[in-house]
């Protein structure tokens, strides 16, 4: 990790880059700097806090926040006095460590890297330029970023709403606007034509978190032109807003003026029937875009990688991150505006993409941590180290630190006591490892922060000095302790040491835990031969591994069959064709057609799995599956559909398109209705695709014949990111646009061989009826789940029947399951560049256990008493990890180690207490608890 | 596919960028056998979502 620092330039080719770096002076020695945060306290200079959007101030040396990542100071030569005028120096003087180095220079490096990933993310828009907002001249218009940062517990007013004007009072606003599209669909007063895809959705949420924080009835309303909440559950969340009392008001915002009389500001807006209004409110948030910021600019310049004009990389729908330079990739909002879900699974992508062409040097440049021998502690009596954390001043300075070290030295078993102003430093785990070898320590205890952030490291320690890394336990003194009682430090200091001895009972009954290594089968099953399944079969054989690639009917291509071309224009036969010959050409590659997944058994590493293909039966070995088993079309009831002939799907409208229908060519009028069986109460969920899909055929039919008139019948036009250019194109081409309301939808009536679709003008507000040669539906994408196949998986399936993720934002293409993914359209309608991207994710995230030699079973995992257990399956229906089993020679439940994720939820239900979770026992628990009641 | 000049291609490649995006490319790189370098202009990594308080659709703190 180099921080502070710029690449400078990369030359050579593909596979051997020679890569120049240039890290500016931190001035801070990183290896000294234990963040005491002294220097900080003492320095003179204050600046605006760019973590705070500059709402607070922070000092000219500074961590940008407190879990900043390496926790190390650094100044700001900017601002610091020092390096500005050669005086002051008192962080020098106050540092504890000897870290402040102010003789710290610009350093240069040469990497020699195979592949280079750009991820050098977005800007906020800046909306100062744009006058009519008053932002910049009155503190209660702010950012969406300021915002965001007002909201937040770790902001400038601690996570309370307050109205920015009311400084010491902090008086909570009233009544909250938010404007949407600020430096985004707007080529007039910015350039920025783009839709920037997550402002509706953060706006949303801001809105209901606004709503959750304030202590009156806060009146919230969102200014908008068309809600743009497309991806997966966000549908929901809006509506879900709409019931919770958020207002939204669909109109142009004219103005916001500055504070005449009183505080209140006053928006003027005008409706979509033309009608202006004027509305007070007492802060106004503007919802603004992403941009690329100039710095980003110069980077892509320098290195020779093109960009549109939007100064976004231009991507290939099949290619979704690769640049117009070999060997060099991009992810994240540099190939245009996207959320963290799909930033995530394009990061992923980009990890596939990137190390395809350097498998063969796998390994070559990583190494392996080599431990000495465990020492065997068994029949040893407990002696047991205690190491208490002061965190800097996050616990130091709330509770009593050497008085809960003297209380641990008095406590039975303990042998060793020391404090520390950073457990976590590195010195202090070097320090660690040589006590535990010199004091014969056999249990570890440190008091300090929470297990789940830095159990492993501690973990690792134990195991460098011999010791098992289960004889381990962790007393959370910060999260639990100094921050929720920073106000009363005696308190905090006796809780302190009640947990520190909760935590050393517990310790003197830890046993050593073993972990046993299983082989790792390096072949991939992938179900599913559309699109995405392919492409991850495809990435999967780039990188080596052997693929069985599984597809229910008789050809490949899946619904890519039937699209003509992508949103960009790239035709999808052909490249369909290239993918399924390069995959038919792969020896690493074997396809099943006509099969199915009839039976899977395993785990990670180890899955064995029937396929039935031709009447014939195939047993193969695996040791990840990828399920892509994509999505069907919605056969509308609505419309006319299947009872009139000039009625048709989008996908059907692709096939006359691309047959040159005559239909079409004579066609006069022709109208679509979008949101056909999407976005309803049966499907609450957008398709995605369809306001593009259905520009596209737009603007084929205006091509071929500009005379014929296109009437668009739409909720929302969700032409989100880079696509609004095809709402603009399709504007200028004179595709007519009429917005209706679930509550009123068009009417369509059989009129001879025409269609009379009857509908209301939102602008002069009068219905208008159309005979149409042709009426297009945008019907729904509609799961086409096979829940036998989830079932065999053990996967779950959401309430719209998709495929559910382990984490909607951090793990968009995992499932709990391990070794186990999801890509394409079975998770979520998508178009073909997202299906692509989060195929190649799913590639990435598989060859991370593709890559190991064995897998690691055991630890913390459950095992269950045959002696206690009576067979009552309760822990089978708990587990969420489905790792319970009934055995079907004893009856008894069974516990498959290599799934189990030590939750405990067996050992909590088990009535009998048959469920022994290692490293959690119950005696090990009932003496914690002893010892808390003791206290 | 992308074929390399070099007879054997390095190990190890260069991520520049420590926001979400760059951090998971890492991430996945490192875990699947490769050497990878991050570069961050600034003091951390952690990029943007730091600043986030929560974070659609499922509410979670940024942090």
């Amino acid at each position: 990790m180099i921080t502070l620092a710029e690449v400078e330039s990369i030359e050579g080719a593909p596979g051997d880059f020679q890569v120049l770096v240039r890290q500016h002076p931190r001035y801070v020695d990183m290896d000294k700097c234990i963040a005491c945060g002294q220097c900080a306290a003492k320095c003179p200079k204050k600046v605006d806090d760019e973590y705070n959007a500059g709402l607070n101030k922070r000092k000219a040396i500074y961590v940008p926040y407190s879990q900043a990542v390496p926790l190390k100071y650094a100044i700001d030569p900017r601002y610091c006095i020092f390096l500005e005028k050669g005086r002051c120096g008192v962080c020098e003087k106050v540092c504890p460590s000897g870290a402040i180095n102010f003789k710290d220079t610009e350093k240069t490096r040469t990497l020699a890297v195979g592949s280079v990933v750009l991820a050098p993310g977005f800007r906020s828009f800046d909306p100062k330029g744009l006058k009519i907002y008053s932002y910049g001249e009155t503190p209660n218009v702010v950012t969406s970023l300021e915002f965001e940062r007002i909201l937040s517990a770790t902001g400038p007013f601690g996570g309370h709403l307050v109205k920015p004007s009311s400084g010491k009072a902090r008086t909570e606003p009233k009544k909250i606007a938010w404007i949407q599209c600020v430096g985004s669909r707007e080529i007039n007063r910015c350039d920025h034509g783009y839709c920037s895809s997550v402002c509706c959705m953060y706006a949303v949420k801001q809105a209901v978190m606004a709503r959750d924080h304030s202590s009156g009835d806060l009146e919230c309303a969102i200014f908008y032109m068309d809600m743009r909440t497309q991806g997966k559950d966000f549908d929901r969340y809006m509506e879900n807003a709409k019931r919770n009392g958020v207002r939204f008001v669909r109109a142009r915002v004219h103005s916001v003026a500055p504070p005449q009389h009183g505080e209140d500001l006053s928006l003027r807006y005008a409706r979509q029937d033309g009608t202006i209004e004027e509305e007070a409110f007492d802060v106004v948030v503007l919802s603004t875009g992403l941009e690329i910021s100039p710095e980003v600019v110069a980077l892509a310049e320098k290195l020779g990688v093109p960009l549109n004009a939007d100064h976004f990389v231009e991507g290939d729908s099949f290619d979704p991150v690769a640049t117009g330079k070999p060997g060099v990739f991009a992810c994240g909002a540099f190939t245009g505006p996207k959320d963290i879900p799909h930033s995530v699974m394009e990061a992923s992508a980009a990890a596939a993409a990137a190390t395809e062409s350097l498998a063969v040097a796998r390994h070559s440049q990583t190494h392996t941590l080599v431990l000495p021998k465990e020492i065997d502690v068994s029949g040893q009596p407990p002696r047991i180290g205690v190491f208490v954390c002061n965190c800097g001043i996050n616990i130091g300075g709330v509770v009593r630190v050497p008085e809960v070290a003297e209380y641990a030295r008095t406590l039975p078993n303990v042998t060793y006591v020391e404090e520390n102003l950073f457990t976590c430093s590195q010195d202090t785990q070097d320090k660690m490892a040589e006590v535990i070898g010199r004091e014969k320590l056999n249990r570890v205890v440190v008091a300090a922060c929470t297990p789940r952030t830095h159990e492993p490291l501690f973990q690792a320690t134990l195991a460098s000095a011999g010791l098992n890394r289960y004889l381990f336990e962790m007393a959370n003194i910060r999260n639990q302790d100094s921050w929720v009682h920073a106000n009363d430090p005696d308190a905090a200091t006796r809780k302190a040491k009640d947990l520190v001895a909760m935590a050393v009972a517990k310790a003197a009954l830890l046993t050593p835990l073993t972990q046993t290594e299983l082989p790792m089968s390096r072949n991939a099953l992938v179900v599913g031969g559309g699109i995405a399944g392919l492409t991850a079969a495809r990435a999967l054989a780039r990188q080596g591994f052997p693929v069985h690639l599984v597809e229910k009917s008789d050809v490949l291509g899946g619904h890519g069959r039937r699209l003509r071309a992508t949103w960009r224009g790239e035709p999808v036969g052909e490249r369909l064709a290239a993918l399924i010959a390069e995959l038919e050409a792969d020896p690493l590659v074997r396809i099943y057609t006509n099969a199915k997944v009839a039976e899977v058994e395993g785990f990670v590493g180890n899955f064995k799995t029937v396929v039935t293909a031709d009447r014939q039966s195939h047993a193969i070995d695996h040791g990840v599956a990828i399920l892509a088993t994509g999505a069907k079309e919605y056969k509308p009831r609505e419309y006319l559909y299947g009872q009139h002939p000039a009625v048709v799907t989008q996908t059907e409208l692709d096939d006359l398109i691309g047959s040159g229908d005559p239909r079409l060519a004579g066609a006069t009028d022709v109208v679509f209705i979008q949101c056909v069986g999407s976005r309803n109460a049966e499907r609450p969920y957008c398709s995605k695709v369809c306001c593009t899909h259905a520009l596209r055929n737009a603007l084929a039919i205006k091509a071929a014949s500009p005379d014929t008139n296109i009437y668009v019948l739409y909720r929302d036009m969700r032409t989100y990111g880079l696509r609004e250019e095809i709402f603009r194109e399709a504007r200028a081409k004179g595709v007519l646009f009429f917005q209706y309301d679930p509550e009123a939808p068009p009417v369509a009536e059989a009129s001879g061989d025409r269609v009379r679709v009857t509908f209301r003008d939102h602008i002069l507000n009068r219905p208008v009826t159309v005979d149409a040669d042709l009426l297009a539906l945008a019907a729904a994408v509609v799961s086409d789940a096979e829940n036998g196949l989830a079932q065999f998986f053990k996967v779950p399936v959401d309430g719209d029947g998709w495929l559910l993720e382990a984490h909607q934002k951090l793990r968009p293409v995992d499932f709990a399951t391990d070794g186990v993914f999801l890509c394409g359209l079975a998770h979520y309608p998508k178009p073909i560049d997202e299906s692509v991207s989060q195929a190649l994710a799913a590639a990435a995230r598989a060859a991370t256990f593709l890559a190991r030699d064995t897998i690691l079973v055991g630890g913390v995992v459950s095992w269950i008493d045959p002696a206690r257990c009576t067979g009552c399956a309760g822990c089978v229906q708990v587990c969420p990890y489905n790792a319970i089993a009934m055995s079907e020679i004893t009856g008894m439940a069974e516990v498959n180690p290599a799934l189990c994720k030590g939750c405990g939820a067996c050992a909590a239900t088990c009535p009998s207490e048959a469920p022994i979770l290692m490293g959690f026992n119950n005696r090990q628990l009932y003496a914690q608890i002893h010892s808390a009641l003791a206290a | 596919m992308t074929i390399s000049n070099a007879a054997q291609p390095k190990g190890a490649v260069l991520v520049v960028g420590g926001g979400i995006a760059g951090m998971q490319t890492a991430l996945d790189m490192a875990d699947a056998g490769f050497f990878v370098h991050l570069v961050e202009r600034s003091a951390s990594i952690g990029g943007v979502m730091a600043q986030l308080d929560k974070t659609f659709p499922t509410n979670d703190c940024s942090m």
